[in-house]
C-alpha cells in the first residue's frame, strides 16, 4: 500500500517537473529571442554604416537595397579621407588627446596622493568641497570660461582645447579611493628607509594602481575624439580644428545631395579608432563607468 | 601619523590642481551668477570699459523669447519620452542576461557597444537611415528615388514611407527619430547599471521564491524591482540629468541648424540656446538661461530623489 502511494507521489513529482521543465524552456526561448532581436536592433546601425560606406552611390539608391554590397568600392575611404580632411583633423585631435591626457594624469596622481597619503589641515572640507563641484553641470562653466579664454587671448589654440578641462574631480577621487586601498605600512616603511615621496608615489603606488590610470587615460582621450561643444565655440578654425567638429562640418551642405557612401567612410573611419580601443580595453573602460564615470 | 611639518608639501602637490580650478571651475560659478544679473551683459563691450546694472531683465528677456520656449519644450518632451523608454527596456535587458549562462558575455558586449561612440558620428549614420535618398527639396521635377533603409523596410510591410527628418518632415517625425537614436545612445550605460545591480541581488530570495512556487511575473515585481529600486533610482536620476542637457545627439542628426532643412532651430534645446546666445555674444542671456537650467536640474532632481525614497528598499 505504501509502496502504491510512494510511486504514485513519485509520478507526481515526475509530472509537475516536466512541466516545470517545458515552462522553463519556453521562458528560456523568450528570452534569448528577445535578447537577440535587441542585439541586432543594436547593431544595425554599425552594419548599416560599413556596407554602406563601400557601396556605390547608384546601388545605395537602389529602390531594393541591398544587404550586401555588389561590389566593393574602397576608394571611398580614399575620397572620405580627403575630402573631410581627416589626416589634419586625426593630428590635431591626437596632439590635444595626448598632451591633456599625460599633464591631467600629472595633476591627477599628485592631488590624489595628496587626499589619500598627507595629513593636512582642512583636507576633508577641501574635498568635500571638490566632490560639492561635480553636482553642478558643466555649461555653468562654459560661459564664464568661454569670457575668460577670450580674455586670456587664447581663441583658436592648441592651449584652450587643453587647459581649461585639465582638472577632473571625478578622477582625483576615483584614484584617491583606489591609493587609500593601498596599506599605509608601505608608505611608513618608506619613509622608514629614507625614500622620497615621489620616489615611493613612482616607484609602489603607480604601479599598484595601474588598472585605474589605464581607465582615466582611456576615458580622457575618448573625451577628446568625441568633444564637440567647446571647440566648436573656441578653435572651430581649419588648423586646430578636432575630428568630430571637421566630420560634422565636412558633410553639412545645403545641396541635399550629400554623398552618402562617402559620408559613411568617414564616420567608419572616425568610428574605428574607438572600436579597437573597445575591443582591447573593454574591461578599464566598463570599470571606470559603471564606478560612476558619465559620457564625456 | 606623518608630522604636520610636511603639510606643505601636500599643498605643493594639490597647487595645480587648486590653481586651475579655481580659474575654470570656482571662479565660473561665481561669475555667471553675476553675469546673468547684470542687464544685457556683453563680454566683447565689457572688455572695452562698458558698464552693466544689476537687475532681472535677463531671465525676464529670456522667458519671452519665443525660442526659448520651443527650446524648453523639445527637451522637456524628449526627457519625458525618453528616460522611462531607456529604464523600461534596460531594465528588460539585464532581467534577461542575467537569466542566461551560454551567450550571456557575448551579448553583455554588443549591449555595451553604443557606449563607445562618437555621438556626432552614429547620428550621421541614423540620419543616413532615415533619410529620403536623392532630392528631397520637392521641386515638381524631382523624384525621391528611394528612401532610406527605415522607409524601404516600412515598404516591405506594405506601409507607406515617411518623411522622417528631410525638408517639410512633420515635427512628429522629427521627434520619433531622436527618441528612437537617444534610448539606443541612453541604453549600454543603464544596461551597465542594472545588470551589476542585479548580480549583486542575493540568490537565496530567488531560491525561496523557487520552493515556493512562485511565477515569474510575481518575482519580478516582488522581489527584483524592489531590490534594484537604488540602481533604478540612480539611473533615472542620471537619465533625466542627462536629458535636460541633451544637444549633440540632435547636432549628429540634423547638423548645426537644428532642425530639418528649411526650418532650422526647430528641435533646439535648452543647452542649444545657451550656446546660440554665448555664440552671438549675449552673455547675459546664455548665464541667465543656464542658471534657469541648473535651477530645473535641480528640481527634478530633488522631485526624483523624494518618489524615490518613498519607493526604495535599501
Amino acid at each position: 500500500m505504501s509502496n502504491i502511494n510512494k510511486t504514485m507521489a513519485e509520478k507526481d513529482i515526475r509530472l509537475v517537473s516536466s512541466k516545470q521543465k517545458f515552462g522553463h524552456f519556453l521562458g528560456q526561448f523568450f528570452v534569448y529571442f528577445f535578447l537577440i532581436v535587441m542585439a541586432i536592433i543594436v547593431l544595425f546601425p554599425f552594419y548599416w554604416m560599413l556596407i554602406s560606406s563601400v557601396k556605390s552611390l547608384d546601388e545605395y539608391r537602389l529602390a531594393v537595397p541591398t544587404l550586401f554590397p555588389r561590389e566593393i568600392l574602397w576608394g571611398n575611404y580614399v575620397t572620405a579621407f580627403n575630402q573631410a580632411n581627416l589626416g589634419t583633423l586625426f593630428l590635431n585631435t591626437l596632439y590635444v588627446g595626448v598632451v591633456s591626457t599625460i599633464l591631467s594624469l600629472v595633476i591627477t596622481v599628485l592631488s590624489a596622493f595628496a587626499f589619500a597619503r598627507l595629513e593636512f589641515k582642512g583636507k576633508n572640507t577641501m574635498f568635500a568641497a571638490l566632490l560639492a563641484t561635480m553636482m553642478i553641470p558643466g555649461e555653468l562653466f562654459t560661459i564664464t570660461n568661454y569670457v575668460t579664454v577670450n580674455q586670456l587671448g587664447w581663441m583658436k589654440t592648441y592651449t584652450v582645447l587643453i587647459v581649461p578641462f585639465l582638472v577632473s574631480v571625478f578622477y582625483i577621487y576615483l584614484l584617491r579611493q583606489n591609493f587609500m586601498q593601498i596599506p599605509n605600512e608601505l608608505y611608513l616603511a618608506a619613509k622608514v628607509d629614507g625614500t622620497s615621496d615621489l620616489k615611493y608615489l613612482w616607484k609602489v603606488m603607480i604601479p599598484l594602481a595601474l588598472p585605474t590610470l589605464i581607465s582615466i587615460t582611456i576615458l580622457k582621450m575618448m573625451g577628446a575624439w568625441n568633444s564637440y561643444v567647446w571647440p566648436r565655440l573656441v578653435a572651430n578654425d581649419a588648423a586646430h580644428q578636432l575630428i568630430t567638429n571637421g566630420l560634422r562640418n565636412a558633410f553639412t551642405d545645403a545641396s541635399g545631395q550629400a554623398d552618402i557612401p562617402v559620408q559613411m567612410a568617414a564616420v567608419a573611419i572616425v568610428s574605428l579608432p574607438l572600436f579597437l580601443v573597445f575591443v582591447f580595453l573593454r574591461k578599464y573602460i566598463m570599470k571606470g563607468v559603471s564606478r560612476g564615470g558619465l559620457k564625456g | 601619523m606623518v608630522e604636520s611639518k610636511h603639510s606643505w608639501k601636500a599643498w605643493l602637490y594639490l597647487a595645480p590642481a587648486i590653481v586651475l580650478l579655481l580659474v575654470f571651475t570656482v571662479w565660473p560659478i561665481i561669475n555667471t551668477v553675476r553675469l546673468a544679473f547684470l542687464e544685457d551683459y556683453n563680454s566683447s563691450m565689457a572688455i572695452g570699459g562698458a558698464t552693466y546694472e544689476f537687475g532681472i531683465r535677463n531671465f525676464a528677456k529670456v522667458l519671452q523669447y519665443k525660442d526659448f520656449i520651443n527650446c524648453l519644450t523639445n527637451t522637456i518632451l524628449l526627457c519625458v519620452l525618453t528616460v522611462p523608454l531607456s529604464t523600461i527596456l534596460a531594465l528588460l535587458i539585464a532581467v534577461c542576461l542575467k537569466q542566461i549562462k551560454p551567450l550571456q558575455r557575448a551579448l553583455q558586449t554588443i549591449f555595451f557597444l553604443p557606449y563607445v561612440t562618437n555621438s556626432i558620428a552614429i547620428g550621421m549614420v541614423f540620419a543616413a537611415m532615415f533619410n529620403m535618398v536623392g532630392s528631397a527639396f520637392g521641386g515638381e521635377n524631382e523624384l525621391i528615388i528611394t528612401a532610406g533603409i527605415i522607409n524601404n523596410v516600412i515598404e516591405f510591410f506594405g506601409g507607406q514611407p515617411i518623411n522622417w527628418i528631410n525638408s517639410g518632415s512633420a515635427y512628429w517625425a522629427n521627434i520619433v527619430v531622436m527618441v528612437v537614436y537617444i534610448v539606443w545612445n541612453a541604453l549600454p550605460f543603464k544596461i551597465l547599471i542594472l545588470l551589476g545591480g542585479l548580480q549583486s541581488i542575493n540568490t537565496q530570495y530567488y531560491d525561496a521564491a523557487k520552493v515556493d512556487g512562485t511565477r515569474r511575473a510575481r518575482v519580478f515585481t516582488r522581489i527584483t524591482v524592489p531590490l534594484l529600486s537604488p540602481m533604478l533610482a540612480y539611473v533615472v536620476i542620471t537619465g533625466f540629468i542627462g536629458g535636460f542637457k541633451e544637444y549633440s545627439s540632435i547636432v549628429g542628426i540634423f547638423g548645426e541648424k537644428m532642425g530639418p532643412a528649411g526650418d532650422p532651430g526647430r528641435l533646439n534645446t535648452m543647452v542649444g540656446f545657451i550656446y546660440d546666445a554665448l555664440a552671438g555674444d549675449h552673455t547675459g542671456r546664455a548665464s541667465a538661461a543656464a542658471l534657469i537650467l541648473f535651477g530645473i536640474i535641480l528640481v527634478v532632481t530633488l522631485i526624483n530623489l523624494q518618489v524615490s525614497k518613498k519607493n526604495t528598499h535599501y
